[in-house]
């Protein structure tokens, strides 16, 4: 089970963070710390693993961002490995090459498509075409919603001009 | 780029990331959290829009790390906005800033319920995505039939099913006792047909939740797991986007083979074969490809269907199979494969006989000790620590000595306490050992524990050819020029007490080796110089006879500490500096420290501790196999002198025979001597350090009584444990059971998985069901040691009335494995007998054999049924006397109130019925017991006592079978006598004589039980 996802970036800025187990405001921003302070410094040829508090923390770099998922010592940690490369598949696919900048100014976008991807810390979905045509969907609503929106305040205006 | 979509968010994220500093930061985070409160205070103006906007926002502050203590209740209160867009953020945001534990969350029970019954499938995915997320408690207890509704619902679209599954998988991890899943074994494995792989993977977790906790009842799902690895192996009916580089959905196969190996074993010979078929194809067709996500993935199935070979402990063949690709593992350069090679070799360790095949990669796993990446010298540490046996602990202690010293500072703890525990269990012989923790002190003092000096000090007083050798070692360490403190004391207590065996050699004179301690004395701290002034006066005591230069040099200190501020320095001072004035005496005062009693190495139980608790679970949960038998291994423990006898540790010295010549010969003087065996005999104190410091500090006389007194408890004690250290060989009970056999008995008749029975050597623990007549009990086998168990024997001794069938026990449990026999019980009619089982091994050229009652006891075959006075009367009333109604006086009741014997009728499965008889003093229970001969039978139980008197009562039993009515009174009888773990029965005694040959003689069983 993946207790948490963290995206840092190489500065230790956090780009996201999302708690499958429940920590505290407190533990959460200690976990943060103390596990950019150990990742950051690794150096590139090493393993993807780390072993931390009996749990262990599967990570990989992309470009500055650093996506991290923390499982249990039992997990199987190439079959995460992979699932954070799905997840940046996926955010790459919707955002068309994606960068941190992208996730800066969308960070609200990258936890709906984190969301498709993961419930209760387990892999909910592993087709990136079912991921993409649920999020395609979500953004259409909105964006009907906005029209409709827009049209009645329209009206509104309008009638108490 | 794209933006937010969102102007104000857009620029406060501008903002941020503008400011040059962190303060800068704050000040704008600060700005902004007093700008979204005052909007929020004034609720009314704010836009649908504008609240949105400030929950992201906020959800932004609190990300980057700051307390955000407002607005969660805006946040709850989006998600009953009415349309799509609030309500998306208003459960983003909510399940992003709260967890189960905010009461805020509690306001949204409702519309998530609402938004989960409606229609609307949007909706449904987003309350079912926020309880799959954080749904606590509540959220089971009020939501759970309706998601499982949703989960089952052949109307439902995949994308809605598949979170129903994650959301149900949740709850029931939380709180398995809210959600319901009694006969979910059907639903189950009809999920497992499921066609969509979406739907499929999600179903799969929630499969391997439910059987994690109870796989019993998901037998008729094996066979659709295994359908479902052949499907995804042979790429049948995978849809194109659900392959990933080219491999069938990878998390899907990795999770089905996780699932299979929460079953202890694969019956039917058919699926196992096509089991086997796909794990071939797998351990044999993945290669190294150039794709670094093809590879992982492809690993990461090849790593579980590894695992899932060593859970069902396959044929040989297969084993070494993977011995040899682990192997090849450890030795490529990707970090990743090499880590996972060194784990996995590590747990493979635990479960088969493969040692010996490991050791031969001994040189390539020291490589990795080396490694530059920190987590894969801990695999590396890990794996040499865990194959580390007789045959190659010097290599390997002496590799993890070296690595000592250029080690990180996060593992040299761990790192000293390995090579002492492996030193400890694995000497070649004693020297080495004590050669290996003093370099151990020397290179990492720091980390060493005091635990590990004492042990040091234990062994060395417990063998007197060690002696010199220690006292020649300790000294050479002295003489370079800086020295670790924990060195200083080690050194300085050895001196003390050995150094007169080097006075022949050149430097160590009594007044050299005074000298070269005293030089230190300066530059350590207070803790260590009462030990450096005990030293010294031992060093005075073995100056005879004395030299006046020298007794003034060490009065001269005595006397400078007398008024030293720290109280142990000060009386030690003061009392050695009388004593030392006391001329011959002082050598029977400060007689050499007598032998340690033999006690289990503390810092194996250091090393243990951190496990037991889960080894106490894992003898019962099955998953966690793997963690007993590695929770077994540190378990190891000693008969003599803490070390394996294959350690081969040389000659161990009974105490008593040294401690006799002291007690007998000078009474008055052993008193230090005495008081403190005592001392340690009395006290099972774990730490050493009271035990190697309290017979020197000693207080004012006792007065003559006492003192003999004293002598004897110690003298007795001495023998005691002497009875408990002698070699194995000597005596018939060489290996001591660990806790008292007869309490885990009671506690078995009363509960149904437990340990039965435990030595250094052995663990049993029993798991048993039992349903109306029968019974399947499993014993659990587990070989604690490092070298395997053989001649191992179970021979069960039945009584009359059961039908045991005992499965075959393997002849040889290897290292650290465990083996599971199961056992079948069929209750034929009614009796008190006991079966018990007779169990063997061999140790060197012993045999260990112990007798144990087996918990299948009459109340077992007792169900519990609640009956109403319609019921009971008549039935009562038809069952007029004897033999079917029996009656009888019982005395010498252990007084107890009322409600004490009435849980303890229920404890026994006599369901106690109040309200039946008008007379509270009264109890009257009923139970059903089964046996094949009497099939399912009613049983009143009506207990009058007599509140003036509650060692008295008058019992009547009745049941439609004059045996059981019998057989019932008598063990109703027995449990109120006196209290089970009291004295039900004599205590056995593991190593019996064989039985007197009396009693009925076609009946061994019994016999046996009857004289148990």
């Amino acid at each position: 089970m993946i207790h948490f996802v963290l995206l840092i970036s190489r500065q230790g800025k956090v780009r996201l963070t999302k708690w499958y187990s429940p920590y505290a405001q407190k533990e959460r921003t200690k976990v943060v710390r103390e596990l950019s302070g150990m990742i950051l410094s690794r150096g590139p040829k090493l393993c993807n693993f780390v072993e931390w508090r009996g749990f262990k923390v599967v990570y990989k770099r992309y470009a500055s961002l650093y996506f991290c998922m923390c499982v249990n010592e039992d997990d199987n940690e190439l079959e995460i490995l992979e699932i954070i490369h799905h997840f940046v598949e996926i955010l790459d696919r919707y955002f068309g090459s994606v960068c941190e900048l992208d996730l800066i100014f969308n960070f609200h976008k990258a936890y709906y498509i984190l969301d498709e991807i993961l419930i209760a810390g387990e892999l909910q979905e592993s087709s990136k075409k079912a991921v993409a045509r649920l999020i395609a969907a979500q953004d259409s609503l909105v964006e009907a919603a906005k029209e409709q929106a827009n049209s009645v305040s329209y009206m509104i205006s309008q009638a108490t001009k | 780029m794209a933006l937010s979509g969102m102007r104000g968010l857009s620029v406060f994220i501008s903002d941020i990331r503008n400011c040059q500093n962190k303060e800068q930061e704050r000040l704008r985070v600060d700005k902004e959290l007093g700008h979204i409160r005052t909007r929020f205070k004034n609720e009314k103006g704010l836009t649908p829009y504008e609240k949105k906007k400030y929950v992201w926002k906020m959800l932004y502050i609190y990300m980057l790390g700051y307390d955000v203590d407002f607005g969660h209740m805006e946040a709850v209160s989006l998600i009953s906005a009415p349309k799509y867009p609030e309500k998306q953020v208003g459960y983003i945001v909510t399940s992003s800033l709260l967890n189960e534990n905010h009461d805020f969350l509690r306001l949204a029970i409702n519309t998530v319920r609402n938004d989960i019954i409606g229609r609307n499938e949007t909706f449904q995915c987003l309350a079912l995505t926020l309880v799959g997320n954080i749904g606590g408690r509540e959220f089971a207890e009020s939501l759970a039939p309706d998601v499982q509704k949703l989960l089952l619902s052949s109307s439902c679209r995949p994308l809605v099913r598949k979170k129903a599954a994650l959301c149900l998988l949740r709850l029931f991890r939380k709180n398995p006792d809210v959600v319901n899943v009694d006969g979910w074994s059907d639903r189950m494995a009809q999920l497992l047909d499921e066609r969509d792989i979406g739907v499929l993977t999600s179903s799969m977790s929630l499969f391997v939740a439910l059987v994690s906790k109870d796989y019993d009842s998901y037998w008729s799902c094996l066979p659709k797991c295994v359908k479902v690895l052949e499907r995804l192996a042979r790429n049948q009916d995978i849809p194109q986007e659900y392959t990933y580089y080219g491999i069938p959905s990878p998390w899907l196969q990795v999770k089905t083979m996780r699932a299979l190996q929460y079953f202890p074993t694969i019956e039917d010979p058919n699926t196992r074969r096509s089991l086997f078929e796909v794990l071939q194809r797998v351990l044999m067709g993945t290669d190294v490809v150039k794709n670094v996500n093809k590879n992982n993935a492809s690993h990461a199935v090849l790593f579980e269907a590894l695992a899932l070979v060593m859970h069902l402990d396959a044929e040989k063949e297969m084993m070494s199979q993977c011995v040899a690709l682990l192997g090849k593992f450890i030795a490529v350069r990707e970090p990743n494969i090499r880590y996972l090679g060194l784990e996995n070799m590590t747990r493979m360790l635990m479960v088969t006989d493969v040692q010996d095949i490991i050791k031969r990669h001994q040189a390539q796993i020291i490589t990795s000790l080396k490694d530059p990446d920190i987590s894969i010298r801990r695999r590396a540490l890990d794996l040499l620590y865990g194959m580390c046996d007789v045959s190659n602990a010097k290599d390997i202690v002496e590799e993890l000595l070296q690595y000592l010293a250029t080690a990180d500072f996060a593992m040299r703890e761990e790192l000293s306490l390995k090579a002492a525990i492996l030193a400890e269990k694995f000497a070649p012989d004693l020297s080495w050992y004590v050669d290996v923790i003093l370099q151990l002190i020397d290179k990492a003092g720091d980390f060493v524990s005091d635990d590990i000096w004492f042990r040091v000090v234990q062994f060395v007083t417990n063998n007197e050819d060690l002696q010199p050798y220690a006292a020649l070692k300790a000294r050479e360490y002295l003489d370079k020029p800086a020295i670790h403190e924990t060195m200083v004391k080690v050194s300085a207590y050895l001196l003390g007490e050995y150094s007169h065996l080097l006075a022949r050699r050149p430097g160590c004179s009594p007044k050299e080796i005074f000298a070269i301690i005293h030089d230190k004395l300066p530059t350590v701290s207070t803790p260590t110089i009462p030990i450096l002034l005990s030293t010294y006066a031992k060093i005075l005591m073995h100056s005879q006879p004395p030299d006046p230069e020298l007794q003034n040099q060490i009065w001269a200190v005595f006397s400078k500490y007398e008024s030293c501020i720290d109280v142990e320095i000060q009386q030690r001072a003061a009392e050695y500096f009388a004593l030392s004035r006391k001329g011959a005496a002082l050598v029977d005062i400060l007689a050499e420290m007598p032998k340690f009693p033999e006690r289990k190495s503390s810092l194996i139980k250091k090393a243990e501790d951190t496990e037991a608790d889960t080894a106490e679970q894992s003898a019962i949960k099955l998953r966690a196999q793997q963690q007993t038998s590695n929770a077994l291994t540190v378990t190891d423990q000693p008969t003599a002198n803490g070390v394996p006898p294959e350690a081969q540790l040389g000659p161990v010295k009974m105490p008593s025979m040294s401690n006799e010549g002291h007690n007998t010969a000078e009474q008055v003087l052993t008193r230090s001597n005495g008081s403190a065996t005592d001392l340690q005999a009395s006290t099972p104190s774990p730490d050493l350090l009271g035990d190697l410091l309290s017979p020197l500090a000693i207080e004012g006389p006792p007065t003559a009584s006492a003192e003999s007194e004293r002598i004897q408890v110690s003298g007795s004690a001495i023998a005691a444990d002497a009875l408990a250290l002698a070699p194995v060989g000597d005596q018939t009970n060489a290996v001591q059971p660990i806790g008292n056999i007869a309490e885990r008995f009671h506690a078995l008749c009363l509960k149904d998985s437990g340990v039965l029975y435990e030595d250094p050597y052995v663990q049993i623990g029993i798991k048993a069901e039992w349903r109306s007549h029968q019974g399947r009990l499993v014993l659990f086998l587990g070989n604690k040691n490092t070298a395997p168990l053989v001649s191992v024997q179970a021979l069960m001794l039945a009584p009359a009335h059961l039908k045991l069938e005992l499965s075959e026990v393997p002849q040889i449990i290897p290292p650290r494995a465990q083996v599971q026999c199961p056992l079948e019980v069929v209750n034929l009619r009614p009796s008190r007998d006991l079966a018990v089982l007779e169990f063997s091994y061999k140790l060197g050229t012993d045999l260990v054999n112990v007798k144990l009652r087996l918990p299948a006891v009459l109340n077992k075959f007792l169900q519990p049924i609640p009956v109403s006075a319609e019921e009971f009367f008549p039935q009562w009333r038809s069952l007029s006397g004897p033999p079917l109604k029996l009656q009888e006086v019982v005395r010498g009741v252990k007084p107890m109130p009322l409600v004490e014997m009435a849980n303890l009728l229920n404890s026994f499965r006599l369901m106690v019925c109040p309200g039946l008889d008008p007379n509270t003093n009264n109890l009257v229970a009923s139970t059903t017991f089964y046996s094949e001969s009497t099939r399912a039978m009613l049983c009143l139980v009506r207990i009058e006592t007599d509140p003036a008197d509650r060692t008295q009562l008058r019992m009547t039993v009745a049941t439609g079978d004059p045996a059981l009515t019998y057989e019932l009174k008598e063990f109703v009888k027995e449990q109120l006598i006196s209290i089970p773990p009291a004295s039900l029965a004599p205590q056995p005694v593991p190593q019996q004589a064989p039985p007197n040959p009396p009693i009925a003689q076609s009946d061994p069983g019994a016999m046996l039980a009857a004289l148990l």
